[in-house]
């Protein structure tokens, strides 16, 4: 037995359990609450959700007018939308602009098209930056680089409005399915510190 | 309140350093105060601007460098105790119970219909922050703005690093929950909501702010000052 206290890891764990232990006795919560809503984010709700809404916008004109106008209505034509993505909003990338969400006061995020975000996402050390130093932290730390003669926006959500990225449509594209189409929309992409993939 | 949570603009805080993946829940620990949260809202235990204020209440050095779900598990920990649903002696002993028995099973307990049917609905319909007022909006698109330059000591989300800066309102999205009355306990006393548009240079400064950089910010209506009447008040 090790005489050194427990690891904070452990202590938290504890915590927890305990803390579980008391709502599941108040009523609560129960354990199959847990696994249920774990499987919904580790399998059903994820960044293809989105990647499915990018390429019906890149394919069908009228469809990326309606999602511009109205996001949240737009997304549940597909049967996507709920829990932190009430009221969303999407931002059209062009030659001139490039846009980044972040929330500096938090993690918030749109849970129902990107599902839940990375813990970088969630971490002080981008919240800090990307409003200070947008250029610089796409470069440095995301390896993207954003022309100088591109106008960055970064969209703040300190409210319950739920920004994400339409990313510009990639070069050699011309005639694909919207499922070949998803397949290049990346997470990163939707968030706005990363490119879509390029065709091959 | 002014504290370290709001992070925008803070240096000195180093990489972000992105990994090339990572699972979701990176402990069996983290999946259980992720479902903690619907539980403890469906209970009435607490909204979302009181479970965020609960968080910024965090020590500030455990704050900066916790995992990020031990930020929930502060915030459920605290309001649970604050309406009375657990008792901290008692969580203190199981706690002490489980560090000594690890393995030791949780209590018995049937499983529930009812509480599933409620995690898909609220995954499914969520809860929108949307409420109506009487009030009519007082800015438009295109509005010239100023942020107004208070420190509220409860809960807000008018950031620091916006303050007394000047904007342009772009959109008006509708009115909402207001967080400084919700997030203080004070009910829902809806505002409208603008996204308003602040250069970086009127953020940070010329020189320092992007030349052709742009913050986009949500601001609730009290929040806002218009130019004119501040300029007009000032003259008066």
């Amino acid at each position: 037995m090790s005489t050194e206290g427990p690891s904070r890891q452990e202590a938290t764990a504890a915590r927890v359990k305990a803390l579980e232990s008391m709502l599941i006795e108040r009523g609560v919560m129960t354990t199959s609450m847990v696994d249920r809503i774990v499987d919904i984010y580790e399998n059903q709700v994820g960044p293809q959700l989105g990647a499915r809404v990018v390429a019906k916008a890149w394919n069908d004109n009228e469809f990326r007018r309606r999602l511009l106008d109205d996001a949240t209505a737009a997304c549940r034509e597909m049967g996507i939308g709920g829990l932190q993505g009430e009221d969303m909003v999407v931002l059209e990338d062009t030659d001139a602009a490039h846009n980044a969400i972040v929330c500096t006061l938090c993690s918030c995020y749109p849970w129902p098209v990107l599902g839940l975000p990375p813990n970088w996402y969630k971490g002080p050390q981008y919240r800090a930056r990307i409003v200070r130093e947008p250029r610089r932290v796409l470069a440095d730390d995301f390896g993207f680089t954003v022309p100088d003669s591109v106008e960055i926006r970064i969209w703040d959500s300190s409210s319950e409005m739920r920004y994400w990225v339409l990313p510009q449509r990639p070069a050699g594209t011309e005639g694909w399915s919207e499922e070949q189409l998803a397949a290049l929309v990346t997470r990163d992409s939707m968030i706005g510190v990363g490119p879509v993939k390029a065709a091959p | 309140m002014n504290g370290v949570f709001d992070l925008g603009g803070t240096d000195g805080l180093g990489p972000v350093n992105p990994p090339d993946s990572e699972p979701v829940f990176r402990a069996e620990w983290e999946k259980a105060v992720f479902a903690m949260y619907p539980a403890c809202v469906g209970a009435g235990y607490f909204g979302i601007d009181q479970f965020r204020h609960g968080v910024e209440k965090m020590d500030p050095a455990t704050y900066l460098t916790s995992a990020y779900y031990e930020h929930w598990l502060h915030s459920i920990e605290a309001h649970a105790v604050a309406v009375g649903a657990i008792d901290p002696d008692e969580l203190d002993r199981r706690t002490q119970h489980y560090l000594d028995n690890p393995e030791a099973p949780l209590p018995e307990h049937e499983q529930r219909q009812d509480l599933l049917d409620f995690v898909d609905a609220a995954v499914s319909v969520g809860a929108s922050a949307g409420r109506r007022t009487v009030e009519q909006p007082r800015f438009s698109v295109g509005d010239k703005v100023r942020a107004a330059d208070i420190s509220p000591f409860g809960h807000t989300r008018l950031a620091r690093y916006i303050r007394g800066k000047q904007a342009v309102v772009v959109a008006h999205r509708g009115s909402f929950i207001y967080p400084d009355s919700a997030g203080n306990g004070f009910g829902d006393a809806p505002e409208h909501v603008y996204t308003v548009k602040f250069s970086s240079e009127e953020l940070w400064g010329r020189g320092f702010g992007d030349p052709s950089g742009s913050v986009c910010f949500d601001v609730w209506d009290p929040y806002l000052e218009s130019i004119d009447e501040k300029e007009e008040a000032r003259s008066a």
